[in-house]
């Protein structure tokens, strides 16, 4: 299926999914750190491989990310992307270590790495779970990748699959941040379903007029 | 370096050709092979951003050549001989073909970047180009930039040092 527009109905239905997704993440999210996280409305495009690498600050960008990918009856691949700022904010909060850097460090830190994935567990658990329970599809994560590197290099990996049918790809986003203080934490959700996903999840909840 | 020179940028799944004095470049590549092919005397240069080995892994009515191995290089060495580069002086360089994860499910598609290196030496063995340099395979990404005046390629990695081959 080469999807090269949404209507209006199909784009609302993966808003929601987004929202819903995102909205039980930030709630697991707050509670692991004790604060207040707020999501923004997610945003669903169509996107071409450049420009989806462009929503996080262009290819050569270093970023944070956790790969996780689905697994069951809509495969896809979800992203939680977050910027090394960003990352390393969560190891202090979590591992109460104030000093610490993510590259800088000559050997790799254990912990902090296990906190990051730890956190990617959690909080896109609860983003699959909350997807599953509204479409009332099977959904299952795989175990966290975790990448430190650049955007375009990360991010390709989970839109091979839909590479060999299509140029371009549907992306859920969903922004999520720490309001208040300079060191927030803002993460994007990146929802990427194979493409024989999406004929699933307008399936299951009942929109037909897809091409 | 110079000053006059654009740095030309290549897209994911795209291809462009320059000459002095302008420099060509892409960025992030992953599981991506990035080939450089050069006429080193006429100072001509082409870089192909190559996503996936082979075009019969498409499942897609329109094919976009510039995604393929199979396809891409073919195209590229033409538009470098329209420009007035010579067959016989061609070269390449290669960098990419990383494995970004270590992803335990078996599917072939997660070998993609070795199997990305392998197609496009052969592509360029059949076409008698010889590759003279390469920096591929490992685990992390790269941003690669040409120089057609002196036929060096720049790789950059996260937290390391910028080095030429």
């Amino acid at each position: 299926m080469e999807f090269v527009q949404l209507t209006t109905m199909q784009k609302d239905v993966l808003r929601e999914i987004g929202n819903i997704g995102a909205g039980n993440a930030a709630s697991s999210l707050s509670i692991l750190l004790n604060k207040k996280i707020e999501m923004k409305v997610p945003s669903v495009r169509i996107a071409g491989f450049d420009e989806i690498m462009e929503l996080t600050g262009g290819s050569e960008n270093t970023i944070v990310c956790l790969l996780f990918r689905i697994q069951g009856e809509a495969p896809g691949t979800v992203y939680l992307i977050f910027t090394i700022e960003e990352a390393e904010y969560f190891v202090r909060e979590l591992t109460n270590d104030p000093g610490f850097t993510l590259l800088q460090s000559e050997q790799e830190n254990e912990i902090a790495l296990s906190a990051l994935q730890e956190i990617g567990n959690i909080v896109t658990g609860s983003y699959l779970t909350a997807l599953s329970d509204f479409t009332n599809i099977n959904m299952q994560p795989s175990v966290p990748y975790l990448g430190i590197d650049m955007a375009g290099a990360v991010l390709t990996v989970g839109l091979l699959e839909l590479s060999q049918v299509s140029d371009y790809a549907i992306v859920i986003n969903t922004e999520i941040s720490h309001d208040g203080t300079n060191q927030g934490i803002q993460g994007n959700f990146f929802l990427l379903p194979d493409p024989e996903s999406f004929a699933k999840i307008f399936d299951a909840l009942g929109i037909n007029d897809y091409e | 370096m110079n000053e006059t020179g654009l740095v030309v940028k290549v897209g994911i799944a795209d291809l462009k050709v320059v000459q002095v004095p302008d420099l060509i470049r892409t960025s992030g590549l992953g599981s991506c092979v990035g080939v450089i092919v050069y006429d080193s005397s006429k100072k001509i240069a082409g870089l192909s951003h190559i996503l996936l080995p082979d075009s019969a892994l498409a499942k897609q009515a329109k094919l976009n050549v510039y995604k393929y191995a199979d396809t891409a290089i073919p195209y590229l060495i033409n538009l470098l001989l329209e420009r007035g580069a010579r067959k016989y002086a061609l070269k390449a360089k290669l960098a990419g073909g990383a494995q970004m994860f270590q992803l335990s499910s078996g599917s072939d598609i997660m070998r993609i970047g070795p199997r990305n290196v392998e197609a496009v030496e052969k592509q360029l063995a059949e076409l008698k180009i010889p590759v003279v340099a390469s920096d591929v395979g490992g685990n992390a990404g790269r941003t690669i930039e040409f120089d057609p005046e002196t036929s060096q390629l720049k790789i950059r990695q996260v937290n390391k040092k910028e080095f030429y081959i």
